[in-house]
């Protein structure tokens, strides 16, 4: 114990200092591997998530012999890209890992995937087979370059030492501009081998590939006399406003004008959720009156939001109402493509919502819309967030609201897949940005424990909670020993139902209540389980210890807590747009009086 | 409705399995789909014949600029331009064949670019629905192999897609 906790003060100690290590300055001659060192010191690269083998042998050398950054061993590569996909959720900054050929890139693909379809900028670099041995079915060849084509932002395989630096450089450049993604730089052991002088480009030009920022002054003129002359508006903000850094000004906006503001799944914490013109989340599991407010506005604002089908239900019913659309997006597919958009914006949300309130400060007349506050008040009564309290078995439910209570509203949350993940999403109330973090697009199990390891290296001071499924955190439980190497003191909050709780509650309403393989038997003690690790256990059953179990856990600052909450097993989550129905068809728990 | 998108790219390994995965990815069509080189060679110049509602075109057209490689895209349809695509045809040219095949071949401004005992391969040029014409006139039964190039296509006058 004492070697782990003298480990993570190493850590602190390297997050602390404020300069970098004085880097090399040869740039004479060096090799492939410390040109690739050299470009993530040039990058300002913190932490490298990531797993040794053959093909990166030469870069692990050089690692070994460099201070610049600080390299995390993960116990699974799938684990070193959800981490850096959090790192980067978390901080805004380009997230690093770095992974061996062969079974390192086919371990990493889930992770690229699951970090394109939420938009987070990530530089993946993998070991290749030597460039002679390409194609010849090597040992541990896999065409990665192929493999991750469909999931990837852009990818290159460098196959001479000296574009190295320059593709590295293109890659950070298309991984955070535009509409960021993950990028996979692929280099062939010899290569990392080779020498080369090291030449890192000041800039990137590239003539295919220029993203639009500033937005087009007259549709956003025109944008914002429509929000005026609006009877029913709606602001819809998502993970475009969080990723933009954007929050700022939608306040600023929102507030200005008094109107109501959703937020996605993705967009949490992009509008303050204690703010009274905050009306919840949206979409298949969102608030009653986000989704009423949605589905029955005259004029839509959607911000960085992309109408997902677990947003708007169905589109039919979506698109038979009418109403304008006004839609800031950075990227032009984006736009129109689920859903036809009246007042296309293509730019950066900060640059074009600054423009939108310097236009507004010019307004003097207020829209006054206390009809609709009115209506929308009158909607917040119907379901309102109510659960069932129980005084014998712990409500899920019960446990978030309380870890909102005891973490003062301000920890990062990261979850995993399923019904925790929408349970952690309507009650803890996310009051800033890129402090939710977790799977939408993608919908990875496994992703909460790597997620929390990535937001913890982010910020060691924080707080950090894993709200997870005991199906979920079995994906990637392996990953408790990297927590204990580093000495993180993560705070994992299972909501143990023993069921795949989101599959099960699918079954229940669609398939006559047939649990096909969506009970696990088996499970192991998850106390023990987490002792046998070095880290604190606890199991916890009644719902009046749910809050001392959770001070006493939160007291621990030092300490990685593993908190198994036996929760009710078949509460189910609302309320809920079923497939195919409209957003304003949602279902409310039946004791609350059925179908709205 | 068909449209003919040109596209401008880079001329790297990979560019094209990266417009061809694309389409099978996204679930769009390809009627055809024809690169080279152009006189600069660091880019290479791409037909794409496809077919789609307005919406879907738009998606495609969006979704190709999204592209890294690519570096322009002009949908060829939202002006006046010109289609041409190659077509060798080998037919059986022996008895009632013989004289046929000539005559259609004429009649179509082909040319006949290989004799063989009993065969000709006929080379014919044209907008993609000429070479269908051809086709469809001669009799199927005659018709030993066919090959098409795939359509490529040009702006009329001023419409220029250049870098
Ligand atoms: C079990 C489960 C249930 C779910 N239920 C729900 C639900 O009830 N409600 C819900 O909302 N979601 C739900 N989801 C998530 C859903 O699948 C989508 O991931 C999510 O809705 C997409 O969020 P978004 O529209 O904010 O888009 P994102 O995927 O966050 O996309 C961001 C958009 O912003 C744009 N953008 C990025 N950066 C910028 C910038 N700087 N400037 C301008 N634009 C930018 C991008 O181009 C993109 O269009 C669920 C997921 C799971 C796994
Ligand atoms: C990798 C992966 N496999 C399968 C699924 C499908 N899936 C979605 S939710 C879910 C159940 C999750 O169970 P658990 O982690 O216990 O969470 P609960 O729903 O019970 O809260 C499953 C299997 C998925 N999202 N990801
Ligand atoms: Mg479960």
């Amino acid at each position: 114990m004492f070697r782990v906790h003298q480990f993570y003060c190493e850590i602190q100690g390297f997050m602390d200092s404020k300069a970098h290590p004085p880097a090399d300055t040869n740039t004479k001659s060096i090799t492939g591997a410390d040109i690739v060192i050299r470009c993530l010191n040039e990058e300002k690269v913190k932490f490298v998530f990531g797993y040794p083998g053959g093909a990166v042998l030469h870069i692990y050398d050089a690692i070994y012999k460099q201070k610049g950054f600080k390299h995390i061993l993960v116990r699974h590569e799938q684990a070193a890209v959800h981490a850096a996909d959090a790192f980067s959720r978390a901080t805004g900054e380009v997230g690093v890992a770095l992974v061996t050929s062969g079974p390192g890139a086919t371990n990493a693909v889930t992770g690229i995937a699951t970090a394109y379809m939420d938009s987070i900028p990530l530089v993946v670099i993998s070991g290749q087979v030597p460039v002679p041995a390409i194609g010849m079915d090597a040992f541990q060849e896999v065409d990665m370059v192929g493999v991750t084509r469909p999931c990837v932002k852009h990818n290159f395989l460098v196959k001479d030492v000296k574009d190295i630096a320059s593709t590295i450089k293109k890659a950070f450049y298309i991984a955070k501009t535009g509409r960021p993604g993950p990028v996979v730089v692929d280099i062939p052991k010899d290569i990392t081998a080779h020498v080369a002088d090291f030449i890192y480009p000041k800039t990137v030009e590239m003539r295919s590939y220029s993203p639009v920022l500033k937005g087009h002054s007259g549709q956003i003129k025109k944008a914002v006399k429509l929000l005026l002359e609006a009877k029913r508006p709606m602001i819809y903000t998502g993970g475009g406003l969080v990723l933009g850094d954007g929050a700022a000004e939608l306040i600023k906006l929102a507030r200005a004008l008094n109107y109501p503001v959703t937020n996605t799944l993705m967009g949490l914490g992009g509008y303050p959720a204690t703010d009274k013109q905050y009306v919840g989340m949206l979409g298949m599991h969102g608030t009653y009156e986000a989704n009423m407010s949605m589905q029955n506005c005259d004029v839509l604002l959607a911000v960085g939001a992309r109408f997902d089908d677990r947003v708007i239900g169905n589109p039919k019913h979506f698109g038979s109402v009418k109403r304008t659309i006004i839609h800031i997006d950075v990227d032009p597919s984006s736009i129109s493509k689920r859903v036809k958009v009246d007042v296309p914006i293509v730019g950066h949300v900060q640059s074009v919502l600054a423009e939108m309130n310097e236009i507004l400060a010019q307004e003097k007349t207020k829209n006054d819309i206390s009809d609709w506050w009115t209506q929308i008040n009158e909607w917040r009564k119907v379901h309102g967030g109510r659960y069932e309290q129980s005084s014998v078995v712990i409500k899920p439910q019960y446990v978030i609201e309380k870890l909102w209570e005891v973490t003062k509203g301000d920890a990062y949350i990261t979850s995993d897949v399923g019904q925790h993940q929408m349970w952690a999403a309507q009650y803890y109330k996310f009051d800033k940005p890129r402090r939710w973090i977790n799977s939408g697009g993608l919908g990875t199990m496994g992703v909460g424990l790597p997620y929390a390891m990535g937001c913890q290296f982010a910020d060691k001071n924080a707080q950090v909670a894993c709200v997870t499924g005991e199906g979920s955190i079995q994906m990637n439980i392996q990953e408790l020993s990297t927590c204990a190497q580093y000495g993180l003191p993560i705070k994992v909050i299972l909501l143990n139902n023993r069921y795949l709780g989101m599959v099960r509650q699918w079954q229940e309403f669609f398939y006559e209540d047939r649990y096909s393989e969506s009970y696990m038997d088996s499970l192991p003690d998850f106390v023990k389980l987490a002792e046998s690790y070095g880290h604190v256990g606890m199991q916890i059953t009644q719902p009046g210890d749910v809050e001392g179990a959770l001070k006493e856990a939160f007291a621990k600052k030092d300490k990685f807590v593993f908190m198994d909450f036996i929760t009710e097993q078949k509460e189910n989550v609302f309320p809920m747009v079923e497939n195919g129905k409209g957003l304003s068809e949602m279902e409310l728990p039946k004791t609350k009086g059925g179908k709205a | 409705m068909k449209h003919i998108i040109s596209l401008l790219m880079e001329n790297e390994a990979g560019a094209l399995s990266r417009v061809a995965g694309l389409f099978s990815a996204r679930g769009y069509n390809i009627e055809s789909l024809t690169v080279a080189a152009t006189e600069d060679p660091t880019l290479s110049r791409m037909t794409i014949v496809t077919t789609g509602s307005d919406d879907v075109i738009e998606q495609i057209i969006k979704q190709l600029n999204k592209l890294i490689d690519v570096v322009k895209v002009l949908d060829l349809n939202d002006g006046k331009h010109i289609e041409r695509e190659l077509m060798l045809v080998k037919v059986k040219a022996s008895g009632v064949y013989k004289d046929e095949m000539k005559r259609m071949c004429d009649i179509f401004r082909g040319r006949i670019i290989d004799v063989a005992d009993n065969s000709y391969t006929i080379e014919l040029t044209g907008s993609c629905s000429k070479l269908d014409a051809f086709i469809e006139a001669i009799d199927k039964t005659a018709i030993l192999e066919t090959v098409r190039t795939g359509a490529s296509g040009i702006g009329r006058g001023d419409r220029i897609l250049k870098v």
